[in-house]
């Protein structure tokens, strides 16, 4: 018999038991509905939480530097196998290289200043950090006062609320801005409004910096005319210290000075949360400027005293640290192989995700075994259902048989019949399962706008979910067709149709 | 196969034995039937009841398979066939028509009388004209749309018949047609089949009880006993007379 034919029939006895396979169906509805719903709700804590990390940055972004800073690590490298001799600056021809890496979106270096930031006549010492346009993405930016940078090099600053407070508020004393690394700020002002902080946006901060300035090495570099001197450091580097350890010593002197500049920035933004601006500490950071324009004023930062320590300044700057920033946290670890076959050093978080992932392959489990559950009873129904069927039908099947359907024919009508209320109950039940889960989220937002926080979704229905749900019920309707689409075929047409 | 006479037959059963095992009796309800029916014939089997005449009428349908003999029906042997050529030859070889006239009770005439065109394959397009000229020949061409409930009995077996000859069969297979029926419908479904047998040339093999039925239609008459075959003649013939 021809498919169309045997989609017609059995459509046709579908229909006779209407009301019956009509329940049948539902059933399927309501065991692929419950399934869905589980696993969509794993998808969507699953897109939660990986989202949050993706945009964090912390497990996309690796740490660059140059393998010749750290002794004690070549020796670990070296048995690692990086070879030594492989090393180079972490300069611009090295940052092009990087750029050019497959999967690479950005790198960018990194800068970090402590110094002196002033504001309407008074000057606060504080830390103050790059972030790059990728940064954008981050969490801390979705609720701010104000907007992000306009551009890569814009003039312009955003502040943390504390430090926001902390030029609002004249009464506390201007040491406090300094934050303890990573920890909480405990000395916040709570008498300063958000309106007062609104106010600042728009207006100006001057910030103090020292500038590298290579200079020739007979030339003494002048001081910069400042009476405020007390903490800049007026610098000039003449280093001839060669390291007997490495052996790779040098004779060449170079210097430098550290001049003193000032620059203006326009308050653009405040943020309330502390930024992931990276692999780097910038989040102890509470002022921040586009790197762009960071990397343009050339700031003494807490590694170039470090190359004078080292005897490793040059007149071509190199970077102390690039950070790069790949598009999945699964491409974190070839790209830092290949860094490391570049000759540099790298440092990364454990992507996290993948351990992530494995938690939600054990939570999708368990919520598809409970889902499974109702789908396994709704194909007793089926078996039932056809069971029923195949003893109404004896005569049917008998008079089918003896005008010349082939035990083949019998079977493969039941087993449509079987699909036919798997796939209408898979496609009703994938409906039904995605009506839950937007209920799931209408009442899970509703209890997040009464606590204040922003909407999200946790009940997420991917393609692959909708397909899957309506296959497994066509697959489980079919297994349950076997056992009476056997006995349909089985039966004997001479013993129907003698005695009925 | 062609006989002595260079007649083909339509249907040649050689021994044919077909027993029931129940527990430890056995049922021999053919023992050893050895006949042959040729092309265009009209024969009836009678006999009295439980003597084997269903059971034989079912392995000439290819329904069912002898325990150990040769069945032909074109030269070709029912007993070594396979499920699915036995089949094939109820798809294209036979038709049946039975004492219950066995309609689907759901389906209209019409859709009753395509279901052996939808198992044989038979094009969509093609499927109206020949239902309509099956149901044509039994004259129910005006009652397509109606259910079997709706017809009289008479008609339900036209119908049957229209069912079993929509796909050309070359042997009409007719258990009990008229067992249903009043004597004047009997005898209108038995012209009707007559008619059949000399118009498309259609083997006829008709189980009956009844002598008189037998007599009036048959060419030949096999007589059934206990499963074996006590007689046959031609009707009138005195060792048949002797034995109904
Ligand atoms: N499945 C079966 N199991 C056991 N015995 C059977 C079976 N089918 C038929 N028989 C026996 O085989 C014998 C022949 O039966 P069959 O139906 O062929 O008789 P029949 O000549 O058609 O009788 P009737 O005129 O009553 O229709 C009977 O004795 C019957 O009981
Ligand atoms: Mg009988």
């Amino acid at each position: 018999m021809k498919a169309n034919d045997l989609v017609e029939l059995a459509g046709r006895n579908l229909r006779e038991s209407g009301f019956r396979n009509s329940l049948t169906t539902a059933g399927v509805a309501v065991g692929v509905a419950a399934l869905v719903a589980m696993l969509s709700l794993g998808a969507g804590l699953q897109g939660l939480v990986t989202e949050r990390f993706a945009r964090s940055g912390l497990f996309n972004t690796i740490g660059v530097f140059t393998a010749r800073d750290m002794r004690g690590m070549e020796r670990s490298e070296r048995r690692s196998g990086v070879l030594e001799s492989n090393t180079r600056p972490l300069d611009d021809g090295a940052r092009k290289d990087i750029s050019a890496l497959p999967h690479v979106i950005e790198v960018y270096p990194e800068v970090r200043l402590l110094t002196d930031v002033s504001f309407e006549g008074r000057t606060l010492f504080t830390s103050v950090s790059g972030l790059s346009p990728s940064a954008s993405q981050n969490e801390a930016f979705e609720k701010m006062h104000g907007r992000f940078f306009s551009g890569p090099e814009a003039e312009e600053a955003i502040l943390h609320a504390d430090f926001a407070r902390d030029l609002l508020a004249p009464a506390n004393s201007p040491g406090d801005s300094f934050p303890l690394p990573m920890g909480p700020r405990t000395g916040s002002t709570p008498d300063v409004t958000d309106a007062q902080l609104d106010s600042l946006l728009g207006r100006e901060i001057v910030l103090h910096y020292g500038e590298r300035e290579p200079t020739p090495p007979p030339t003494q570099a002048p001081a910069h005319p400042t009476g405020r001197g007390t903490r800049a450091q007026n610098a000039a580097a003449s280093t001839a210290r060669g390291d007997p350890a490495s052996g790779d010593s040098t004779d060449d002197t170079v210097s430098f000075s550290v001049v003193r500049r000032e620059r203006r920035l326009r308050i653009v933004g405040i943020i309330d949360t502390e930024p992931f601006a990276g692999i780097t500490a910038s989040a102890a950071s509470r002022v921040f400027l586009p790197v762009g324009l960071a990397e343009k004023l050339h700031p003494a930062q807490a590694s170039t005293l470090r190359d004078i320590m080292q005897a490793k300044p040059s007149a071509s700057e190199n970077y102390s640290a690039l950070v790069v920033r790949v598009d999945d946290p699964a491409r974190v670890q070839p790209t830092q192989d290949a860094l490391k076959r570049m000759g540099f050093r790298t440092f990364s978080l454990l992507d996290a995700t993948k351990s992530l992932r494995r938690v939600f392959v054990i939570v999708d489990l368990f919520l598809a075994i409970f889902g499974s559950v109702a789908l396994v009873v709704a194909s007793l129904g089926i078996v039932n259902t056809l069971v029923m069927s195949v003893l109404e039908r004896r005569r049917e099947i008998g008079v089918l048989k003896a005008l010349g359907a082939s035990d083949a024919d019998v079977k493969r009508l039941f087993f449509v019949e079987a699909g036919v209320m798997g796939t209408a109950g898979g496609a009703l039940g994938v409906l039904l399962g995605w009506l839950i889960g937007r209920v799931i989220n209408f009442g899970t937002n509703i209890y997040l706008t009464n606590q204040d926080l922003p909407h999200e979704t946790v009940v997420l229905l991917p393609l692959w979910l909708i397909a899957g749900g309506v296959a497994f019920a066509i697959v489980v309707s079919l297994l349950s067709g076997i056992y009476p689409a056997a006995r349909a075929a089985r039966l004997d047409p001479v013993q129907v149709l003698r005695y009925e | 196969m062609p006989d002595r006479n260079g007649t083909p037959n339509a249907i040649r059963a050689e021994n044919v034995c077909r027993y029931y095992t129940m527990g430890d009796s056995e049922v021999r309800a053919l023992d050893g039937v050895s006949l042959e029916v040729r092309e265009s014939e009209r024969v009836a089997l009678v006999g009295a009841s439980g003597s084997g005449k269903s059971t034989l009428l079912h392995l000439m349908a290819g329904l069912d398979r002898p325990t150990s003999g040769t069945l032909e029906t074109q030269g070709r042997n029912l007993a070594t066939m396979s499920p699915e050529e036995l089949a094939a030859h109820r798809r294209g070889t036979v038709g049946m028509i039975f004492q219950a006239f066995h309609l689907l009770p759901r389906m209209t005439l019409e859709e009753n009388v395509e279901l052996p065109l939808r198992l044989a394959e038979v094009p969509r397009e093609e499927r109206a004209a020949r239902v309509r000229e099956a149901l044509e020949h039994v004259g129910l061409a005006g009652r397509a749309a109606h259910r079997p409930g709706e017809l009289s009995g008479g008609e339900q077996q036209r119908a049957a018949i229209a069912r079993a000859l929509v796909n050309r069969p070359s042997i009409l297979l007719a258990d009990e047609p008229t067992g249903n029926l009043d004597s004047r419908n009997g005898e209108e479904i038995m012209r009707l089949i007559h008619t059949l047998n000399e118009s498309l040339h259609m083997t006829v093999v008709l189980v009956t009880h009844e002598r008189r039925l037998a007599a009036s239609f048959a060419e030949r008459i096999l007589v059934l006993s206990d499963g074996r075959l006590a007689a046959q003649g031609p009707p009138g013939d005195p060792t048949i007379e002797a034995l109904q």
